[in-house]
């Protein structure tokens, strides 16, 4: 396997240009003779299924949801980046590529990140046209907030629905295609594997989840938006349907995955209550723009928050970071409050959790204004733990939110497999080893909208693409493979469901590749993990059939993947022997605690192979060259 | 440490689209009151595959009450009975030990039942279809700022934009009207300058494919508002009723896009 990134030559600021001009173009008279399968409808699949559409491409999109507007992305809370300067406080193009590679830790490759912050400005433009509701100024003109690991306002937002919004904005786009016949929408269908043929992406397996019809799609090129693998943890920010199979089952068909290791633990995030629990719950990073994050001095301190004087209060996040103080990003400020509980300072039950304080704020400005930014928030948190943020302050703790790694993509989002592009959180590209709060938004429209329309033709224009349907040879092997793992899973009648082998594969991975990960702890995870999914092929309960609406041989199909996926990420976390981002090793640290990268060892991108069933996968490097910035240690104090 | 107890359920079950449907009755110990109540009806799947039986099925997926995929009558009322609440957000602390809570799926006729509590609600898709959109192409859009919107405009029209699509305000309306959803999406789009050019033509195109889907129409009931757990007021029915009526009157000079 080759990996070549095909970043532009020239000067950093003129490399997207230049590549855009060299780029093969597809006449419009032309572009209605291709087929690509767009797989996904979130902000990434639903604005590059619009945007193709509407350059006359046939599309034709899938998703497992019910409709286009469920998918992940609606609930992204707090606002997209754009730099657009609005403010006048020093925001550039520059500036937001640069926080962007410094948020990621060094982790990112340069090209693909000025980029992102280049198309930014489109986004917003796109979106305010499309009737996005962003919140205003009394002057009529663009609002903006400010987000972790920024010094500059930057960040757009539709009070706490920023994601809702955008995403109504490309379903709108997708569903105009739809009427204008450019785009066909398959609604409950999931993909359950790729076909590839003479090793070009040519097509897609899927099952209908309503009557469990087995179907092929042939095209001419594929594209996944399939989301990111955090759900593979059990317990994580996501939605209860994300998971890793459309990534992982092109994985097994060639396509190199990148940084699995690189998860995103969230800092704000309401506690666990019980072992019932299905999923926990962001509050968004907004709130720590007028919230204070703290902890009692004293160990096992059980009086109430406000019965806490103001000096046996520890607002750590500004003792340690006072530059960014509570607005350090959020692996610091995930990291931090465990490093606190460890100590025996948490608050709450169980000791894990940290108070999030709103009183100096409500004292400040007052609770009318603090209701009118996050009224929707501190609501839901009401809702959900029954107490009340406006009177007393939030429990917050950290929780699996975003996964940096994906499949490996090249500078035009192809992945290692001809014709198989990946956008959005499915792919690596853009956030190294963190992401920065309000950047995802900005990274999957900008797939969307304003890349893949370009880079698509390019792969097009440039291939001879030979005759295929679904007729072809390729078509029945990947289909009857599909089928045989459903009966297998139905035939197993074992004696646990699906979600109690999956919350056991969480705690695993929660244990010994969460937070803060050790050799030993790793070590010890690749024995779990293939023990548990030889334990789940011979003991799982699938009831039903495999022809009806069956959810829990949906959630079964998807678990069997997350228990292949599970032990990818523990061997990318062991072989990684530096402490970068998210990715925190416990061997690699700074005497005061922060993490150690080694760049002599670690610049670059892990990709790997897989090597078929029962064989350790192949790692592939990409080195990361960066002539633009230089490498420092990562510091907000 | 939290307070636990025991509830009846009685749970729609139907197989199959076709199939007869029936009240199954359940009894589940050791509710917690930090529960939601989608948790709930988990520890109620997996007691049921514990003894072997089919597990409930229901549509589901943010549980932080924006995706909109949740939709079930819990004694009577859409999302049951908390206030700008959808099911995943409502939790067991409402209800008390000995309490029998009766959940159903959604009914009404454009939202066939799929399978126990899952509905078909593409209906709604395709009314967005029918003009639910401002017609801009990426890449053609003008600089962000180059058309201010004044503040109230913009916050009215996130009011109605906050919409999740589950479909409460038809399961709560008598008729089985979708009014509520419609002018939800055509008063978010009218109050924006940027919605102007299409603004009469989206409204009658929307209606046009709602009565086409088989909704009834609106009567002024108003138990729509009281289901919606995004509280989207009456209030948007009275814009789209006005920018109809202005359609209606200038037809001559619309074209209704979007599949008959």
């Amino acid at each position: 396997m080759e990996l070549n990134a095909r970043i532009p030559d020239g000067p950093l600021e003129r490399k997207w240009d230049d590549h855009k001009f060299r780029l093969r173009l597809v006449t419009p008279a032309n572009r209605r003779k291709y087929r690509v399968l767009v797989v996904g409808s979130g902000l990434a699949g639903a604005s590059a299924a619009a945007s193709l559409g509407e350059m006359g491409y046939e599309v034709l999109c899938f998703t497992f949801h019910d409709s286009p507007r469920r998918a992940h992305s609606i609930a992204a809370q707090g606002g997209i980046n754009a730099a657009k300067n609005y403010q006048n406080d020093g925001d550039s193009v520059h500036r937001l590529f640069y926080d962007t590679i410094k948020g990621g830790d060094f982790r990112s490759r340069e090209a693909n990140v000025y980029r992102l912050a280049q198309v930014s400005a489109n986004i917003i433009d796109q979106c305010v046209a499309q009737g996005v509701p962003f919140a205003r100024e009394y002057g009529g003109l663009l609002a903006n907030r400010s987000f972790g690991g920024a010094q500059v306002s930057r960040t757009f937002y539709a009070r706490g629905q920023t994601g809702q919004q955008l995403l109504l904005g490309a379903y709108s786009a997708l569903e105009r295609q739809v009427a204008l016949g450019t785009v066909k929408l398959y609604p409950r269908t999931e993909m359950l594997d790729l076909v590839t043929v003479h090793g070009r992406a040519r097509g897609i397996v899927t099952r209908h989840l309503v009557t469990g019809e087995m179907e092929r799609w042939a095209g001419d090129a594929v594209v996944l938006a399939t989301g990111g693998y955090g759900n593979v943890f059990f317990l994580s920010t996501n939605a209860k349907a994300c998971n890793v199979t459309a990534s992982y089952r092109a994985h097994r068909r060639g396509a190199a995955f990148a940084n699995p290791c690189f998860t995103q633990i969230h800092p704000t995030c309401i506690p666990v209550s019980g072992d019932y629990q299905s999923k926990l719950t962001l509050m968004s990073e907004s709130l720590r723009n007028d919230g204070r994050v703290w902890v009692p001095t004293k160990q096992g301190d059980t009086r109430p928050p406000g019965q806490i004087p103001e000096g046996e209060r520890d607002y750590y996040l500004e003792r340690k970071y006072p530059s960014f103080g509570n607005l350090a990003p959020r692996d610091i400020a995930s990291r931090s409050a465990k490093d606190v509980c460890d100590e025996g300072r948490g608050v709450g039950p169980g000791g894990l959790g940290v108070y999030l304080d709103f009183a100096d704020a409500i004292a400040r400005v007052g609770e009318q204004t603090i209701r009118d930014r996050y009224g929707n928030l501190f609501e839901m948190y009401e809702r959900i733990t029954g107490e009340d943020p406006y009177q007393a302050p939030m429990r917050i703790y950290p929780a699996v939110h975003y996964t940096m790694g994906g499949l490996w993509v090249d500078y035009n989002l192809m992945s290692t497999i001809p014709g198989l592009h990946v956008l959005g959180e499915a792919n690596f590209s853009d956030h190294g080893a963190n992401r920065l709060g309000a950047s995802a938004l900005m990274q999957g429209l900008a797939d969307g909208y304003f890349i893949i329309p370009y880079t698509i033709g390019d792969y097009l224009a440039g291939t001879r693409l030979e005759p295929v349907d679904t007729s072809h040879p390729a078509f029945g092997e990947v289909e009857a493979g599909a089928t045989g793992r459903i009966r297998r899973l139905l035939s197993v009648q074992g004696s646990r469901s699906v979600d109690d082998f999956h919350r056991e594969l969480g705690r695993i991975l929660w244990d010994h590749c969460g937070m803060a990960r050790t050799r030993d702890g790793l070590t010890r995870g690749l024995e779990l993990i293939p023990a548990l999914r030889e334990e789940f092929w011979r003991d799982v309960r699938v009831l039903g059939e495999g022809e009806e609406f069956n959810q829990s041989l949906e959630k079964a199909g998807r678990v069997a993947d997350f228990m292949e996926f599970a032990e990818l990420m523990c061997r990318d976390a062991l072989h990684r022997e530096e402490s970068c981002g998210g990715h925190f090793r416990e061997e690699f640290q700074t005497a005061d605690g922060e993490a150690q990268r080694d760049d002599e060892r670690f610049t670059y991108v892990a990709a790997w192979e897989h090597a078929g069933p029962d064989r350790a996968p192949i790692l592939h490097r990409e080195p990361l060259v960066f002539e633009n910035v230089q490498l420092a240690t990562r510091s907000y104090k | 440490m939290s307070a636990t107890f025991g509830l009846t359920l009685k749970v729609w079950r139907q197989a199959t689209p076709h199939a007869k449907g029936r009240f199954e009755t359940y009894r589940l110990a050791n509710v917690s009151e930090h529960m939601s109540f989608l948790e709930m009806l988990d520890v109620l799947n997996e007691d049921l595959i514990g003894k072997g039986e089919v597990p409930i099925a229901f549509d589901h997926d943010c549980r932080e009450g924006i995706c909109g995929a949740c939709s079930m009558m819990i004694n009577g009322r859409p999302h049951g009975p908390q206030r700008a609440t959808t099911a995943c957000q409502l939790h067991m602390r409402h209800f008390a030990d000995g309490d029998t809570v009766i959940i159903e799926p959604w009914r009404a006729g454009p939202f066939p039942v799929i399978r126990d509590l899952v509905v078909d609600r593409s209906a709604f898709d395709r009314i967005i279809q029918a003009g639910g959109y401002i017609s801009v192409s990426t890449g053609s859009a003008p600089e962000a700022n180059a058309v201010p919107v004044p503040h109230e405009a913009a916050e009215r029209a996130m009011d109605a934009a906050a919409c999740i699509g589950c479909g409460a305000c038809v399961a709560a309306c008598p008729n089985a009207s979708a009014m509520l959803f419609t002018a939800a999406k055509v008063s978010h789009l009218g109050l924006l300058p940027q919605g102007q050019p299409e603004r009469y033509q989206r409204a009658r195109a929307m209606v046009r494919r709602m009565d086409l889907e088989g909704f009834g129409g609106c009567t002024n009931y108003g138990e729509c508002q009281e289901a919606c757990p995004k509280e989207i007021g009456v209030e948007v029915i009275a814009r789209l009723n006005g920018d109809y009526l202005r359609a209606s009157l200038t037809a001559r000079e619309t074209r209704v896009a979007g599949p008959e």
